[in-house]
């Protein structure tokens, strides 16, 4: 035991809250609970004692113990390579996949994740061997408090209005309000897609969102979000029954077609709403230097 | 290369729009059709479209 013992073991303990606070299994099951949890425990446990370690190690001059940081955000970085791969294979026997763009979004996540951690151990046991334990807490409910911000990103719900439209049939040609989505010729399956389906027309709240909804992955985690939460009427081998969402090239709204088992359209709504919006497929077309000209 | 979209069968009822060339199915009334269509469907994992009243493609999406 020595000065540093307590600020060292309070970053850890702390860091490693963070991570359990962070690892959060909600409507998308990942990671699956148990095993895959153990797995981000134990990294968010070695974070934290990496950003622990890293204020003595400075206190006591032994700036070369800081390229441990280094070591540490490629094996993070191995992290997010892991979660794409995983995520990748199982996406394959999705019945309605996630897409690369969202995989992507998730993969990021968790290796972000990781450096919020070693970010609130370090700067927690900062406070403690700086001031006191009570500062420390305060520090801690701050660290709190950024953390809950860098989790929570926009939603959908955020930057488009939604609003329920009839599905319908014009000859063979799917309808959802006067957005067209495919052709389907069998006429038994346009009764079942009659029966089962719902349309959702979202319409952009500004420019700028035109580009980010017109995004494949965006659209695709759309229906993917939905599929899960209201369940969907389809098998493998019937794949006219596939939720699609098309883009109306005039105005940029976009009609969402979906088969789902729950057909509650206020439900669907809120998932809609909820769907997150993919940092990869944010753009700001508004910002470019072209759209400041006068 | 490779085709992300083909045509895997065609059905019609009237063989005077189709020519040699793939899978042609040729049927005699339109619930015939439409049960060839629904069966193609099913086995080839394909999707049917409707081209016009008596022809049918399956296409792979």
């Amino acid at each position: 035991m020595n000065e540093y013992t307590f600020p060292i073991l309070f970053g850890v303990v702390i860091g490693t809250i963070a991570r359990i606070i962070m690892l959060k299994t909600d409507y998308r099951q990942y990671p699956t609970y148990l095993h895959g949890k153990i797995i981000h425990l134990a990294l968010g446990f070695i974070a934290a004692g990496l950003g622990s370690v890293a204020v003595p190690a400075i206190m006591e001059k032994e700036f070369t113990a800081i390229t441990f940081l280094t070591i540490a955000a490629s094996q993070f970085r191995e992290v997010r390579n892991m979660e794409r791969n995983t995520l990748s294979e199982m996406d394959s026997y999705e019945l309605v996949p996630r897409g690369n763009t969202y995989i992507e979004g998730i993969a990021v996540a968790f290796e972000s994740r990781n450096y919020l951690v070693i970010f609130t151990a370090l700067i927690t046991t900062l406070a403690y061997l700086v001031w006191n334990v009570y500062i420390a807490v305060i520090v801690t409910i701050g660290a709190y408090i950024i953390i809950r911000k860098f989790m929570s990103g926009s939603t959908l719900g955020d930057i488009v209005d939604i609003e329920h439209a009839e599905v319908s049939f014009e000859g063979a040609g799917l309808y959802v309000d006067n957005i067209y989505i495919m052709n389907i010729g069998l006429p038994a399956r346009q009764k079942e897609i009659m029966k089962y389906g719902m349309g959702f027309i979202l319409t952009p709240k500004t420019f700028d969102v035109r580009s980010t909804i017109a995004n494949l992955g965006q659209r695709q985690a759309i229906l993917h979000d939905v599929s899960v939460s209201l369940g969907v009427f389809r098998d493998s081998g019937t794949p006219a029954l596939v939720p699609l969402i098309k883009r109306d090239l005039d105005d940029g709204r976009i009609g969402v077609f979906i088969l789902p088992q729950d057909k509650d359209v206020e439900k669907a709504m809120n998932v809609i709403s909820s769907v997150p919006v993919l940092e990869n497929a944010i753009r700001m077309p508004s910002e470019s230097k072209a759209a400041h000209k006068e | 290369m490779q085709l992300e979209k083909a045509i895997l069968a065609t059905i019609t009822t009237n063989a005077n729009k189709v020519t040699a060339g793939g899978s042609i199915f040729i049927c005699e009334t339109k619930e015939e059709m439409d049960k060839v269509a629904a069966n193609l469907e099913a086995i080839l994992d394909g999707i049917s479209h409707a081209l016009s009243d008596e022809l049918y493609i399956i296409v792979k999406h």
